[in-house]
């Protein structure tokens, strides 16, 4: 009776879990849309990230060519954690990059780099 | 492979860089020069003094429309009429200098052994001035930077040759010079050998990056985004300013020591100062 009570708990607690799911794509697409375009904005902007100083990527104007290209990140970067970390602190990777240490020097907030890592793997 | 790359990285860094510790002042030049050699075989030694200009064929040539009228022209003759504007006391700037300030700009920065210090020209224009009872200027623009461009001009075509005495404090200036030109500094973490050494020749955004080699030979320079003339110590503080670094004095003891050597890494080339960049 007991266990058969949590069964039926668990089981309403998934359901209950999967109707609120029935609402998430269209809602999940519209933050992660969103999302990415705060991260692309992060990556661009001058002040910010200046990634375009060194990284050509996507359609961003007039990049420069210090570092590689951002692109098919997924593939070179099949753990996201390693992406953030580059992104983090460069340096740790390589103590004489030319990659500013963004998290490390507080150059960006760990939301900021958090927003422009997603933008970075969805290329 | 993302290891693989910064290894290669990491490699071509160590190899490409002269040793921060025991090369001597003329090693660590020829290494520079071979370093440049190397990522621009196609550019001669003396187009060095030109920076981004001999690297970038499109924009040299709207630089070379630029200096038929040079815009410095009027700087170098106003300096002129400053410099042979005798002080209240009768004397002038010709009885401070060597052969009366004339010609003498490819030898500083030096190192002055009696008072134990980098002597730049600016910082004897304005000893100048105080043993003559005159106010001093200030540093990194207006009528220094003038009287600078008139002596720099009357020294066209002569070279480089910055001395290292045979003084231990010599040699210890051009090491803190030297050790400052190397280290990473500011919230972006640069040094300035990673945009005019390693990255010369590469964009940073929209600014090609000039080559360390040559930066020195052509100062005081006017900058069409200052619209005048400006001393090297102001560039030193506008380059450190971008990496958000909190610059140092100009005309400080770290600005010289870089000064000192900036310029002895310049050995061998032409005095070009007054010049015209972006
Ligand atoms: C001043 C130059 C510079 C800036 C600015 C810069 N990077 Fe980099 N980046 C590099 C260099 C150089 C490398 C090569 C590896 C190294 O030296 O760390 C690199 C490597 C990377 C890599 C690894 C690429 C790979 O395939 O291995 C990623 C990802 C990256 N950068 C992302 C960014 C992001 C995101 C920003 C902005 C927030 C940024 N970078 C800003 C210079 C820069
Ligand atoms: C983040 C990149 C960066 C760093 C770091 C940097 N510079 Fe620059 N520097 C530039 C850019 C961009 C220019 C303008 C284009 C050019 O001439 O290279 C410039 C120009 C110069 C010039 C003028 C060149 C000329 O032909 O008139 C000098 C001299 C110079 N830098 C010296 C330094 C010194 C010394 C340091 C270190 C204290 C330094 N720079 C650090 C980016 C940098």
């Amino acid at each position: 009776m007991q266990t058969a009570l949590k069964t039926i708990t668990a089981v309403s607690a998934i359901t209950l879990l999967l109707s609120s799911f029935s609402f998430m794509p269209a809602h999940a697409q519209e933050t992660a849309k969103s999302t990415l375009e705060e991260g692309k904005e992060l990556a661009f902007d001058r002040l910010k990230g200046n990634c375009l100083a060194c990284h050509h990527i996507d359609d961003g104007v007039s990049p420069g060519n210090i570092g590689p290209p951002l692109l098919s990140m997924q593939a070179r970067f099949p753990d996201k954690a390693k992406l953030r970390a580059q992104v983090y602190d460069a340096t740790s990777n390589n103590p004489n990059s030319m990659m500013p240490p963004f998290g490390k020097h507080g150059v960006l907030t760990a939301a900021e780099i958090d927003k422009i890592v997603d933008y970075i793997y969805s290329l | 492979m993302k290891k693989k790359f910064a290894l290669a990285l990491g490699l071509s860094v160590l190899i490409s860089v002269p040793a921060l510790t025991s090369a001597s002042p003329e090693e660590d030049r020829e290494a520079l020069i071979n370093h440049f050699k190397k990522a621009f075989p196609q550019v001669p030694f003396e187009d060095y003094v030109n920076g981004v200009y001999a690297l970038d064929a499109d924009a040299r040539q709207q630089w070379q429309a630029i200096e038929e009228f040079a815009p410095y022209e009027i700087d170098v003759e106003e300096g002129q009429k400053l410099f042979e504007t005798p002080f209240a006391n009768g004397k002038s700037y010709a009885d401070c200098f060597a052969n009366g300030g004339i010609g003498i700009r490819q030898n500083y920065p030096y190192f002055d052994t009696q008072s134990g210090q980098v002597k730049t020209l600016e910082l004897e224009i304005n000893e100048c001035r105080e043993k003559n009872s005159e106010k001093s200027l200030p540093w990194k623009k207006g009528d220094i930077a003038k009287i600078s461009a008139y002596m720099a001009y009357t020294a066209r075509d002569k070279v480089f040759d910055i001395k290292i005495p045979d003084d231990p404090r010599a040699l210890a200036a051009y090491e803190k010079g030297k050790q400052f030109f190397y280290a990473k500094r500011g919230q972006l973490n640069f040094s300035c050998a990673d945009c005019h050494i390693y990255s010369a020749g590469k964009n940073l955004r929209t600014d090609l990056l000039s080559p360390a080699l040559g930066q020195a030979t052509h100062f005081p320079v006017y900058r069409s985004t200052w619209g005048e003339l400006g001393t090297m110590h102001r560039r030193y503080e506008g380059c450190n300013e971008q990496v958000r670094a909190k610059p140092f004095k100009a005309q400080g003891e770290e600005y010289r020591n870089l000064e000192y050597f900036h310029t002895y890494m310049n050995n061998g080339l032409p005095v070009n100062g007054p010049a015209s960049r972006k």
